[in-house]
């Protein structure tokens, strides 16, 4: 029955190997790194440490906890909680697609799907850990484990090193692609009724008067829906350091604990955005522009998750980078942003469009 | 790799004196005993140009450059002595956009010293300037330097209340680029007048920094990087063993060296210069584009703006110009070869391809 239901699961997994390989209608082929080439025993081996909540102080949050399979590999929470539900400061981004970005994390700070996937483990808001030992230790006695490692990348239990788990999460991360949304069907599938005439006028919206395409790009044969640039839009804005000493303790505070730590343990901190990272005055407050692919399933909104619904959103847009007219708009606040002058009927008909950006494996009839 | 970069100390991991060859504390004994000028910083913003649309609304792309310029010198750290405001705070010089250009300079935090430009003067020929900002040209010492702002976007008597109908019409016609009714800069003669007598007390081992909108030196007619009396103002500052003119404007890096006088020019917080043609694409508040160029990423609003600080050590300006979204640039004192260097794109090897945003 085991060997039935592995059998089961393996050709599942087959399948999403061969569609990796094949994109969906409206996204290239997912990039894949010349160090870890995909193969069905990475992604199945990476989707088992995935859901693996040994790998955290508490032995109850694995990385599907705040990225579920059934809510778009996201929480739906506004804010991510780790071990004996911890609150973090930022909204758990959806696996879905994460393939594409040219960086990880809100704010760029890890280079790819391996780097990212180690951090989390050792942050004390996530899972909790001191160190990866327990992982690599686990990985090299559980008997599961050891065997899917051997076949994954032919090494034997103490070879196993945490390099070898980060690269089969990412492989299984890479399988996490979906495009073929109404959208899709509409603009490269020439399919002009795959779309409703709302979505349709939300699309000239998207690319006219909402300005929205400049940085969430739709290209001539395919659509990521982020320019991977990052950008200061007004969220937040009464959050980040007021004056140079408020500036000076959040610095000093990423400088003692690192970013990862840091950024997650304290909302003054946080609000940096890149400037923790790269210390560029240019990148202070400034997110990664997201993908906008089955953003109907993935609310709240926004890094930290402070807009519930898409209609904020494009309030928040409308109004030049705030929810409220008489929010305070940020003095580094990115110049693309600025009020649109959008009638509540274009605002809904923007609405429309983003909803006809949900994938069809995910759209509920 | 030398760091130039003060603006954050924090990540500085050191700063270093351009083509020196003796270490930093020898340099500062080998000044001189007499008036040993100290080491200090001060920030330079410039070309604001505020414009007003009417009633409560004014240019947002202008607004927005110079409060983010104000909040970037905010942060920056060591605090810089005090800051220049480099000319052209207003567009057409009405008291609205010198009150809302005010209004945004008064959240920097640190003592300003204004600069006029032409933009300020044309309409009233500085008067509600001088009531709200003060007077059009002065000196002042700081720590051991000399620093003397003039008025040097003044021009001929018969251009100025001779040739126009209204103030407006006067104002307009300064606005305007390659004007063949334009007229060239001038410092004058009362104001050169008032330069000799002042330096007259200042003894010539003092270092001398001189303020002006227009470049002191004859670049370009067409656009005004002009000034009719260049050369007269210049021989009065020849006598001065380590001269440096700061100039607004041109709205551009620049740095030349005449004799002993460098010169170095300020960017903008407002528009770059020359502006692409595609500032022009849509109904623009930008001067009519009579020579298309190509250089700024139409992509990116801030492109080719920006501001400055002012490294002042041993006797020269080094120019820590802050270009948003861009790598930092400096153009310090070449001791070597004696005059203002570009510190990182000397070497044509060393250029770097143009900014793409896409």
């Amino acid at each position: 029955m085991r060997r039935i239901v592995l059998g089961l699961s393996i050709l599942i997994l087959l399948a999403a190997w061969a569609g990796a390989a094949e994109a969906p209608l409206g996204l290239p082929k997912a990039p894949i790194p010349k160090d870890n080439p995909l193969t069905p025993e990475k992604i199945q081996l990476g989707d088992k440490l995935f859901h693996d909540e040994r790998f955290s102080s508490t032995g109850k949050v694995s990385c599907a906890t705040c990225h579920a399979k059934d809510k778009a590999f996201t929480d739906l929470l506004p804010v991510s909680e780790g071990i004996d539900q911890l609150k973090g400061t930022r909204n758990a981004p959806t696996v879905l697609n994460a393939a594409y970005s040219q960086s990880q994390f809100w704010d760029g700070r890890e280079p790819s799907l391996e780097e990212q996937s180690a951090q989390p483990f050792l942050n004390p808001v996530e899972m909790g850990l001191k160190n990866h030992e327990p992982i690599v230790k686990i990985v090299r006695t559980d008997p599961e484990y050891v065997r899917m490692f051997e076949k994954a990348f032919g090494m034997k239990a103490q070879q196993i090193t945490m390099k070898e788990v980060k690269k089969a999460i990412a492989s299984f991360e890479r399988t996490l692609i979906a495009g073929d949304s109404p959208f899709d069907r509409y603009l490269y599938g020439g399919d002009k009724k795959a779309m409703s005439p709302a979505a349709i006028r939300g699309f000239e919206i998207f690319r006219g008067q909402g300005r929205c395409v400049s940085c969430h790009t739709i290209e001539h044969s395919h659509a990521l829906f982020t320019n991977h640039q990052f950008h200061n839009i007004g969220v937040a804005a009464q959050r980040m350091p007021a004056n140079l000493n408020d500036l000076r303790a959040a610095v000093q505070e990423v400088k003692k604990k690192g970013v990862d730590v840091a950024v997650l343990s304290n909302p003054k901190t946080e609000s940096l955005g890149r400037y923790a990272v790269t210390r560029e005055l240019s990148d202070m407050g400034t997110f990664k522009t997201s993908t906008l692919r089955n953003i109907e399933l993935t609310a709240p909104y926004m890094h930290d998750g402070s807009l519930k619904t898409l209609e904020e959103v494009v309030q928040f847009y409308n109004n030049g980078g705030r929810l409220k007219e008489t929010d305070p708009v940020p003095e580094l606040l990115d110049g693309g942003i600025r009020p649109l002058n959008l009638t509540p009927e274009q605002q809904a008909d923007l609405v429309e469009f983003l909803k006809a950006l949900t994938s069809s494996q995910f759209i509920k009839k | 790799m030398i760091r130039l970069n003060r603006r954050d100390f924090l990540k500085s991991t050191g700063v270093a004196i351009l083509g020196s060859a003796l270490p930093f504390g020898l340099v500062k004994v080998a000044l001189g005993a007499k008036n040993p000028a100290q080491d200090f910083t001060f920030g330079y913003i410039s070309d604001a140009h505020i414009q007003h649309l009417g009633g409560p609304n004014f240019v947002r792309n202008w607004d927005r450059g110079l409060i983010r310029a104000v909040q970037e010198a905010n942060l920056l750290s060591p605090r810089p002595d005090f800051f220049f405001f480099g000319g052209d705070l207003a567009q057409l010089g009405t008291q609205e956009e010198i009150d809302h250009g005010l209004e945004i300079m008064s959240k920097l935090r640190g003592k300003v010293h204004y600069v006029m430009g032409e933009h300020d003067y044309y309409l009233d020929l500085g008067k509600y300037w001088e009531s709200r900002v003060g007077p059009q040209y002065y000196s002042f010492d700081h720590k051991g330097v000399h620093f003397v702002v003039l008025n040097s976007i003044l021009t001929y008597d018969e251009w100025t209340f001779k040739k126009w109908p209204t103030p407006v019409d006067r104002m307009r016609a300064m606005a305007r680029l390659d004007n063949p009714e334009g007229s060239p800069f001038l410092v004058g003669d009362k104001q050169r007048d008032w330069l000799k007598k002042d330096l007259a007390k200042v003894d010539k081992e003092v270092p001398v920094i001189v303020c002006s909108h227009s470049p002191l030196q004859k670049i370009f007619k067409g656009w005004n990087f002009w000034t009719d009396d260049a050369e007269q103002v210049l021989a009065l500052l020849k006598p001065f063993r380590k001269v440096t003119v700061v100039y607004g404007h041109v709205h551009q890096v620049q740095y030349n060296q005449i004799g002993n006088i460098s010169l170095h020019a300020v960017m903008a917080t407002a528009w770059p210069w020359p502006y692409p043609k595609t500032y022009t694409q849509v109904k623009s508040t930008l001067p009519v584009l009579t020579v298309p160029m190509n250089r700024a990423d139409p992509f990116f609003e801030r492109d080719a703006t920006g501001w400055q600080f002012i490294d002042w050590k041993t006797g020269h300006v080094d120019m820590h110009y802050q270009l948003p979204n861009n790598k930092d640039r400096a153009v310090a004192y070449n001791r070597k070869t004696g005059r203002p260097e570009d510190t990182r794109y000397q070497n044509p090897k060393n250029r770097i391809p143009p900014q793409n945003h896409f």
